[in-house]
């Protein structure tokens, strides 16, 4: 009996250190056969944030038609979906990305600083390199029974307000930078005004989730707070699966969140795909994509096809955008750096 | 006779047994690669910090309070791991009951089943709505996104350290020993502390250990049902989290250091007083 | 210590005088009397206050987890589980778990002998360092091999040197997996080996016998089970990881995601249904382990 175990047991550490050696040796091939490969078939991976994979999913099948039309290439796309952050990171840290999708400028910024991205990508593409935007929406329980129509009615006592971290998630940078655009509104510009209107309403916060995803599944499926500040396509999504449940309410002024793309071009010349990299994002503003961005709940930056969307869409939202801010450094810097704005909310004495 | 020559023996640091060498030799080259050579990156990284700037990281009030939640909740979870992880290795070891299989199988689930995975169902289940979170509110206690939540999800990742740790070594204890104290007339309660606990202890104390320990890094299934409000239900690994967020990596690297230090100290403790008491129990 | 055992079982072994017989079974049968009266009622309370843990604790979450994957009915249930990329990822957790587990069996048998069968300085201290990998947070567990081989580590120029890519691709996954279940086998076999102590061992050496056959005939026995423990939680921990796989992954769809990062895509896409489908999978996987591990004790018994 002893014995049959021991043997056994040496059996399976045979076999594991065999499969072990041959992963190894398994993945070096692959990656010859990725750069020798057959001439007719290419293949690109696209590191993304989290809630675009159903979008590219269908824009793949899109842009793989009309590749193989075009240059008669098969070409296949490997996609990765995560915290937009995290995936910058990534790239950073050596995910080999022919092309970066993701929620903020900055995060592509953050590649282009250690060299992996050429300057100047913004303005590679249209509408600074932004080829769908979205923006911060209130996502509130059906019937509305607090009342909540504006930024103002998220301060009120008694109110339950569900947002991610801005230091946690860079999405949840918008939902700040929204509100902080309507309290500058509000109190044209009194910086103390508005620092306390903004604490106010992270005092309502009830659960501060790590990030987008957290925050949804804290308000809808284990019914915290009054109203969620979402992303418009994330809303939509949740509108979609429990549409008796909750109503999306747009505020008087949002802020214009456009998630960028960008080739990696350290990686697209090593792999020799720098075209169809290219191609793969300069697509994205063709009609056919434009409408399936649409059909995400995106909104696209073709006038023309967001128009077609007005139905889903409230077009006359007043918005502003980072630029008003001073750009993603000078925000960040002033809002969520470390001891910054967003940290004092927290830790200043309560007055 | 033979006995007290191997004690010289070994005092005198000979081998008896043939192989020390070769299999000190494995271990440490496999130690060496996979956790020490890694775990340099650390303390690298975070060497590129002047000691001022380190100091003033790791001191940050948002940074100490997390230490503060973490250790703190990671504690208590600890021990309630530690009191139910001996009652359910006895009653799995020592006891009948239908479905004894499916039960003992069960232990090993929070380990199988993704930490985010456990998170969302805890939470489901600990909010003010929920199954059991439900009947706590009524009574006033709100678990999910307080403390309580935070230590719920804890002792749900740590219940396999402590089961698993104490479970062989009371199969391998012989019942003579209770046999004999019994007809020597002690009663039940005598024999288990007094026969049975001094046994198990050491392996207790490594349960527990190894619990605290992954309660203090855990991030997956606590941020979930944590509040993540800064300077009250924020805990540390998620500050970590939120420094690579900012791609501040040396900042990052020091807060871990902190936690990693303080996770091998207690170990270490641990490890130093299990060889006390298993000496002691031994002789 | 195991001198006294083994006195103990001699003794017993041997038979008694025929007159000391009834007497002996007398006496026990009045202490088994006493005893079961007591010992009942202790039982069944022990036995009421683990399953309620247990239920509390453990099967409520893995009812939610089960109700979850079932929402939407069996057909989306077995779609979310037959996709090709649940497939795949199926197939790379298998193979990650595998290498972890028997990696982890050979140095935790080493590991665990070395500590246990000799006298050397700073054991303690090695003890600990062995357990680190339980003290790291996951989320630095990943961390600590991008900043050893990844694009800003000090040893990417070795990496480039095998001519292969470790960070985000598959031996990267595999690595973190043997990283964060290192301790496991060597920790559950420990404690069993402490408690033996070590004279049969020196006795067999005096006598002669080499290091792998006083192993195999005297050590081995001892920690089968300690053994099998310690593959069964090793196995789990490896299949459910996330944290350090998640960091050194890169998420390549279809490439080098495992179970649970399929599992974290799919809920974050809001794709809730699909991704408690796919978690039970783990549970099943956990289940099948079981069984293998009766199947095992079974043929102890045989």
């Amino acid at each position: 009996m002893k014995g049959i175990l021991s043997k056994k047991l040496l059996a399976l550490s045979v076999t594991g250190l065999v499969l072990g050696a041959s992963i190894f040796t398994g993945c070096g091939n692959n990656t010859e056969e990725g750069t020798a490969g057959e001439a007719k078939k290419v293949e690109i991976t696209n590191v993304s944030y989290d809630p675009t994979r159903e979008f590219y999913a269908a824009y793949n099948e899109e842009f793989k038609k009309y590749w193989k039309e075009e240059k008669g290439e098969d070409v296949e796309i490997v996609a990765s979906h995560g915290g937009s952050g995290s995936q910058a990171r990534s790239v950073i840290e050596g995910n080999e990305a022919d092309v970066v999708t993701l929620a903020l400028a900055r995060d592509i910024t953050a590649i282009e600083n250690e060299g992996l991205i050429e300057s100047g990508w913004i303005d590679q593409f249209e509408h600074n390199s932004s080829p769908y935007t979205s923006t911060i929406v209130f996502l509130v329980r059906k019937g509305n029974e607090k009342g909540i129509k504006d930024w103002g009615d998220l301060v009120k006592d008694g109110v339950g307000v569900i947002t991610p971290n801005p230091k946690t998630s860079g999405g949840a940078c918008w939902n700040f930078l929204a509100a902080w655009a309507y309290a500058d509104k509000e109190f044209n510009g009194d910086e103390a005004k508005i620092k306390d209107f903004v604490t106010k309403l992270y005092k309502n916060v009830l659960v501060l989730d790590s990030g987008a995803r957290g925050s949804t599944s804290t308000f809808v499926e284990n019914g915290q707070g009054d109203v969620l500040l979402a992303w418009e396509n994330e809303a939509f999504l949740t509108l979609k699966e429990k549409p008796n449940e909750y109503e999306m309410i747009t505020p008087s002024i949002s802020i214009l969140a456009e998630p960028s793309v960008a080739v990696v071009d350290s990686v697209a010349k090593e792999r020799g795909t720098e075209e169809v990299a290219s191609a793969y994002l300069e697509y994205l503003y063709s009609d056919a994509a434009q409408k399936l961005i649409g059909e995400n709940f995106y909104r696209p930056t073709n006038e023309t096809i967001l128009k077609d969307f007005s139905k889903t869409f409230n077009l006359n939202m007043n918005m502003v955008t980072i630029n008003d801010f001073g750009g993603w450094d000078k925000a960040y810097n002033d809002y969520f750096n470390d001891g910054a704005i967003f940290d004092q909310i927290y830790t200043a004495p309560a007055q | 006779m033979q006995q007290q020559i191997v004690k010289v023996k070994n005092k005198k640091g000979i081998h008896v047994i043939p192989g020390f060498s070769l299999s000190m030799g494995v271990t440490i080259t496999l130690l060496g690669l996979i956790v020490l050579i890694p775990l340099a990156s650390i303390a690298l990284t975070a060497s590129k910090l002047s000691p001022m700037e380190f100091f003033k990281i790791v001191t940050d009030k948002q940074v100490v309070s997390g230490y503060i939640v973490s250790l703190s909740c990671a504690l208590i979870a600890a021990l309630v791991n530690s009191v139910f992880g001996v009652i359910l290795a006895w009653v799995l070891v020592r006891y009948d009951f239908p479905c004894k299989r499916i039960v003992d199988g069960m232990i090993e689930l929070p380990f199988a089943l993704p930490t985010a995975v456990a998170g969302i169902a805890l939470t489901s289940l600990y909010v003010d709505k929920g199954w059991i979170g439900g009947i706590f509110a009524q009574a006033g206690i709100e678990i999910a996104y307080t403390s309580i939540g935070i230590t719920i999800a804890m002792i749900f990742i740590g219940i396999p350290f402590v089961v698993r740790s104490i479970q062989p070594v009371l199969e391998k204890l012989d019942n003579e020993y209770e046999e004999a104290a019994a007809i020597l007339g002690a009663s039940r309660r005598r024999i288990f502390f007094k026969v049975i606990f001094p046994e198990i202890f050491p392996a207790m104390l490594t349960g527990f250990g190894l619990a605290l320990a992954r309660g203090i890094g855990e991030y997956g299934s606590v941020v979930f049902i944590a509040g993540n409000i800064p300077l009250k239900t924020q805990i540390a690994p998620l500050l970590i989290v939120s420094k690579l967020e900012q791609y501040k990596y040396a900042d990052a690297t020091a807060i871990a250091l902190i936690l990693l230090i303080i996770s091998f100290l207690i170990l270490l403790l641990i490890n130093i007083i299990q060889v006390r008491t298993s000496k002691y129990t031994n002789s | 210590m195991a001198n006294k055992k083994a006195f103990h079982k001699k003794e017993s072994r041997s038979k008694p005088l025929p007159a000391e017989t009834d007497t002996l079974t007398e006496i026990s049968k009045v202490i088994e009397q006493k005893h079961n009266t007591g010992s009942k009622k202790v039982e069944i309370c022990l036995i009421v206050i683990s399953l309620l843990f247990l239920f509390v604790m453990l099967l409520l979450p893995l009812l939610v987890v089960v109700i979850s994957a079932l929402k939407d009915g069996f057909t989306a249930y077995m779609n979310a589980v037959t996709d090709s990329y649940t497939i795949k990822a199926l197939t790379l957790t298998i193979l990650a778990t595998v290498i972890a587990v028997v990696i982890n069996t050979v140095f935790g048998i080493f590991a665990a002998w070395t500590i246990s069968k000799y006298h050397f300085r700073g054991k303690q201290f090695l003890v600990s360092l062995i357990d680190i990998p339980f003290a790291i947070s996951p989320v630095i567990a990943g961390l600590i091999f991008i900043l050893t081989f990844g694009n800003i580590g000090w040893a990417k120029g070795l990496a480039d040197l095998l001519g292969t890519k470790i960070v985000f691709a598959v031996p990267g996954v595999v690595i973190a997996t043997i990283f964060v279940t290192f301790p496991f086998i060597s920790r559950e076999i420990l404690p069993v080996l402490n408690a033996q102590g070590k004279d049969e061992e020196e006795a067999a050496a005096l006598m002669g016998a080499s290091g792998f056959k006083i192993f195999r005939k005297i050590t081995f026995p001892h920690i089968k089970w300690a053994l099998l423990y310690g593959i069964i939680l090793c196995s789990a921990r490896a299949m459910g990881e996330f944290g350090a796989v998640s960091v050194l992954s890169g998420r390549l769809r279809g490439k080098t995601t495992t179970l649970p990062l399929h599992v974290e895509i799919l809920y974050n896409e809001f794709n809730t249904t699909a991704a408690f489908a796919v978690s039970s999978i783990l549970v099943i996987l956990a289940v099948l382990i079981l069984i293998a591990r009766n199947i095992v004790e079974y043929k102890k018994k045989q």
